[in-house]
This record gives structure tokens, C-alpha cells and sequence, in this order.
């Protein structure tokens, strides 16, 4: 049972005019130094499921050239039940499309064919950061678990503008305030729901042999203390319109929830851990995912691990790549010298990527 | 194309064609020169054609579809069911479910859905002339075929709230219609089913 990439090919996508890979191993490093693009892979690689990527990147951003020709990814994937061809790319000044073996699919529809877990720099200041972050990090965890999450959040956020705009307009109609109020309570309530399978999946899931710390994870807010069921929520929403009015905004809901986590071992939060402890939660965390959608789905997802290696001595780093080959996952990693990877066993593969004047350029190391 | 190697009347006929949907500047040359070289079997039927719409063309005083006469053609058919009314947002919608055959009464054309973002209320489309026509001791059935986007769902709540009271059973379409998915793109089957499978709100 396995879910890994064979083939990948990009054109015209960021700094590579064209790139081909051909993956044989389930451990695959790419070192080079910072510039060069090896990012850019693993954010090809992102796009294979659906959303805005590992960089949450401006659908504009993606095509090397500004003007002329469109980008593509195209990969084959072996997945539990069959190979897979998948294709997503876009047009000069289009929205992006997919393709799953020479038929158009849904973008959206890619998340039930690859699960695709991410761990980027971007995220390392996760905890130091505001809610928000650390509501699009578990929402991108639920996401990996159910990809109708996506769905629900996208409602919510919608019903959520809509009424707000009511409210600072002053616009009393009450008709029209419970009938927005009744989309985002259906919104909200699977969005919540989401959110805690999502949180309880993962930290039953974390491994207390591995050799990274224990996380404790809850989420915290009005709305998760409360845990209201839909009709209390709806009863919540009509009773706060004068309150959400001369705010101009909704003060009650999920949106308004935060993730609070504590390194278990020291019961000390996550924010006030050092940046290598952080760090290592977050692996922590991410392993956890991997191993319960393992569990789920019957086969791990992709990682993709961005400057993985930075904040970790030699110790640490063989047991993460022990622990990920324990895992089965096929798992695509960066760092900026070969030394990084010294741990690694003869079956990853190596590519090196470097740039010249046409762009990038990926080849085996 | 500059207007140097045709006449600025085949010109405004080429720009005309390219906004159509579907269509752009090269296939707008194209239909063009195609309507031209069939003159006598589609340049001067389809100005004919759109001549008669243009001056005829109108909204059903009564369903608000788009007809050339008023009341609509469905209105008028004695065929119909006259006890059920299917509420739709475009005369699009309309025309999807006629393809289908699905539904035998008549219909209410919204002319779109409520929106705060975009600044659509209730007043601007026409409900009340629904809840007229509801009122009606006569019809007994109101089917909501809205799309299943936010908007849709927050127009059909709306109407299904507003009409609380008369003696009408409200249904909206089943969860057969994907979530997202716009009416007008859906197949018939699929619409078919959604419509045999319909919910009392
Ligand atoms: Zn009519």
C-alpha cells in the first residue's frame, strides 16, 4: 500500500522553464543552495491536491513568465489502487484546472486522490503567532482528514461576510439576518466538528516511542467552551445581533476558536519553548498526522518537508529520517548542503538543484 | 483585423460577434465570415430573427421569464399544472429545467439571489410578486430550485421563512445537486433526480 510519486514534470512553473524527475525511492532529498529553487518542487508537488500550495501563493504567481504560456505539474502517482496520471496547470490569466488521467476533474476532487502533508520554515513561528495561523494550520490538518473541511470553511467564511456586511450597513431585516444566520450555523457546526476530529485523530495518534515531545493540543474560545448544537448556536447568533451590530462584526463562532498547544513532557506552551523545541513539536505533529491518515486511508500521505533539517543537530535528524522510514511515507525533503542529509540511508535519492541563465535546474546528485 | 481591410460595417459585425459568449476576437472572424458566405440561408434569416426577438422580446408580467408575449408561453398553457410553481434564479434556470421535462407547473423567475457583498436584497428581486402568487388558494406547491451556493441557500431560506403560513408546501431541491454546483451546469439527469427527490423545508 503506498501513495507515492514516480514522475514529475514541470513547465514553465516559477523558476524552472522545464524539469524532469523521475522518482524511484521513497526518501528524496534536494539540496542546494538558498535561491536555487528547490522549493519550487515541493510547491509543485503541493498543488497535486488541492488549495493555493505550500506558499499559499497568488494563483499569478505559478507561471515563470509574466506573459505568453501557462504552467503545468504533471505527475504519475502510484497510489492503493491503481497509477495515476494527474495534471494541474493553468493558462495565462486563468484559474487553475486539474486533470486525473487525461480527464478534467474538480480541483477540489484531488484531495481524495492525494493526501499531501507539508512542514515549511513559514510555519515555525506558528505559536509565537496570532490565532488565525494556528486556525488554518488545524484547518489544514482537517483538511488532510476530510477533504469536505475545505467546503464547510469556505461557506462559513461567505455567510460570515455576508452578514457581516448587514450588520455595519445597518441593515435590519431580520428575515435575511436568520436566513444567513441558519447558513452559517450549518457551515460552522461542520467546520467545528471538523476541527475536533481532526485534534482528536492527531494526538491519539502521536507516538510515545518517537523520539519527538509529546504535544498537548486544545482548542480554545467562547465557541469551544460552549460547544453550543445548532439550535442553541442559532439562538446565540439572534440574541447577539445588537452586540455583533455595534461592533460591525460577528463576535461568536468558530472563527474566533484557537489552537493551544503545550510541549507535555515541561507542561510549558508551545510559544515559550525555544525555536528548535518548537520545531520538534511540530514534526511531532505532523508525524502524528501522517500516521493517522495512515491508519485512515490505508496508505501515508506525501510529505513535504521544506529546510526540514535546519534546526536540528546530526542526533536528531537520523531520528527523524528513522522515523520516517518507519513510517513509510514517501517524503521529499530540502536543505541547503549535503551534509544535512548525511544520516540518510543509501535508498533516498538525491537531486541537486542549481541555477544558470535558462532557470533552474533539477538533476540527480 | 484593422477596419483598412474591411468595411466598418463587416467590422461592427465582427466586434458584435466576439462578445457573445464563447466567443472572441478570431471566432467572432469566423461566424462572420461564415454568415457571409451563407447569406441566404443565415445572414438574412438571423437578422430577421433578431430583429423580430428585439422588437418583440419582453418579461412575463406574471413568472418574469423572458418571452415575446406576456404572460409567457408557459403561463399561458392550459397543459400546465396550475397548482405548482418552481422558483428559479435566471431565466437560464428555467430553460435547464424545461430541458428535462422534470417539472410540469409553471414557474418564478427571481432575476437573481440575495448577496449583502453585492449589495442584492430582497427588494430587488421579486419576491413579493411570489408571495402574491402564493396567496393564491389555488396553488399548493412551492418548489425552490436555487443553486446550492451560500447565496442560493440563504435565498431559499429567505423565501421558504417569508411564505411561513400560507396554506403552500415549500420543497427545495435534494442534496443531489453538489454543493457549489450551479443549476444551469448540471445534466439533466442529475437535475431530474434532484427535482424527483425534493425536500419539504
Ligand atoms: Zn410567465
Amino acid at each position: 500500500m503506498t501513495l507515492a510519486l514516480r514522475t514529475l514534470r514541470l513547465i514553465a512553473f516559477r523558476s524552472y522553464a522545464r524539469a524532469d524527475l523521475d522518482v524511484g525511492a521513497n526518501v528524496i532529498a534536494l539540496a542546494g543552495p538558498n535561491g536555487a529553487g528547490k522549493t519550487n518542487i515541493l510547491e509543485a508537488v503541493s498543488l497535486l491536491a488541492p488549495g493555493r500550495g505550500l506558499r499559499r501563493a497568488q494563483p499569478t504567481d505559478f507561471a515563470r513568465t509574466q506573459a505568453g504560456v501557462g504552467w503545468s505539474v504533471t505527475a504519475t502517482l502510484d497510489t492503493p489502487t491503481d497509477p495515476t496520471l494527474l495534471w494541474t496547470g493553468a493558462e495565462p490569466e486563468q484559474r487553475r484546472t486539474a486533470k486525473r488521467d487525461e480527464k478534467t476533474v474538480s480541483v477540489l476532487s484531488l484531495g481524495r486522490i492525494a493526501r499531501i502533508l507539508w512542514l515549511t520554515p513559514a510555519l515555525d513561528r506558528v505559536f509565537a503567532e496570532g490565532p488565525a495561523e494556528r486556525r488554518r494550520f488545524l484547518d489544514r490538518i482537517a483538511l488532510s482528514f476530510a477533504p469536505e473541511h475545505a467546503e464547510h470553511a469556505s461557506r462559513y467564511e461567505k455567510a460570515m461576510r455576508d452578514r457581516n456586511r448587514l450588520l455595519k450597513d445597518g441593515i435590519s431585516d431580520p428575515r435575511w439576518m436568520s436566513a444567513l444566520e441558519a447558513q452559517l450555523v450549518e457551515a460552522g457546526m461542520g467546520m467545528a466538528a471538523g476541527r475536533r476530529t481532526a485534534l482528536a485523530g492527531l494526538l491519539a495518534a502521536q507516538d510515545e516511542e518517537s523520539a519527538f515531545p509529546r504535544a498537548d493540543a486544545v482548542l480554545e474560545g467562547e465557541f469551544e467552551e460552549e460547544t453550543p448544537d445548532a439550535e442553541t448556536y442559532r439562538a446565540r447568533l439572534f440574541d447577539a445581533r445588537p452586540r455583533d451590530g455595534l461592533a460591525g462584526r460577528t463576535l461568536f463562532g468558530p472563527h474566533r476558536s484557537d489552537l493551544a498547544v503545550r510541549y507535555a513532557a515541561k507542561d510549558t506552551p508551545a510559544s515559550a519553548c525555544s525555536t528548535g523545541e518548537q520545531k520538534a513539536l511540530l514534526v511531532s505533529l505532523i508525524l502524528a498526522n501522517a500516521r493517522a491518515l495512515t491508519a485512515q486511508t490505508s496508505a501515508p500521505p506525501i510529505l513535504l518537508l521544506d529546510e526540514i533539517a535546519a534546526h536540528f543537530d546530526a542526533g536528531r535528524r537520523a531520528l527523524l529520517f528513522a522515523e520516517i522510514e518507519t513510517l513509510g511515507a514517501q517524503a521529499w525533503m530540502t536543505g541547503t548542503e549535503w551534509a544535512l542529509f548525511e544520516a540518510l540511508g543509501s535508498s533516498a535519492q538525491r537531486f541537486t538543484v542549481k541555477e544558470d541563465e535558462a532557470g533552474s535546474v533539477v538533476e540527480p546528485a | 483585423m484593422n477596419s483598412n481591410q474591411t468595411g466598418d460595417e463587416i467590422q461592427r459585425l465582427i466586434d458584435l460577434l466576439a462578445k457573445l459568449p464563447g466567443l472572441g476576437p478570431r471566432s467572432g472572424r469566423r461566424a462572420a465570415l461564415h454568415l457571409i458566405k451563407k447569406r441566404d440561408l443565415l445572414l438574412e434569416p438571423l437578422a430577421r430573427a433578431m430583429a423580430e426577438v428585439a422588437d418583440k422580446v419582453t418579461e412575463c408580467a406574471v413568472c418574469g421569464a423572458v418571452d415575446t408575449r406576456d404572460p409567457c408561453s408557459i403561463c399561458c398553457d392550459p397543459e400546465r399544472k396550475a397548482d405548482a410553481i418552481c422558483v428559479v434564479e435566471e431565466a437560464g434556470d428555467l430553460w435547464a429545467l424545461e430541458r428535462t421535462g422534470a417539472f410540469k407547473g409553471r414557474y418564478h423567475v427571481l432575476g437573481g439571489v440575495l448577496s449583502a457583498l453585492d449589495g442584492v436584497g430582497p427588494e430587488d428581486l421579486r419576491i413579493p410578486e411570489l408571495a402574491q402568487r402564493a396567496s393564491d388558494p389555488a396553488i399548493t406547491e412551492i418548489v425552490l430550485a436555487l443553486n446550492a451556493t451560500v447565496d442560493g441557500q440563504t435565498t431559499a431560506y429567505y423565501i421558504a421563512d417569508a411564505l411561513e403560513g400560507s396554506n403552500v408546501s415549500v420543497s427545495g431541491l435534494a442534496q443531489g445537486v453538489p454543493v457549489g454546483g450551479e443549476l444551469d451546469y448540471l445534466d439533466d439527469g442529475t437535475i431530474s433526480a434532484a427535482f424527483r427527490q425534493r425536500k419539504t423545508f
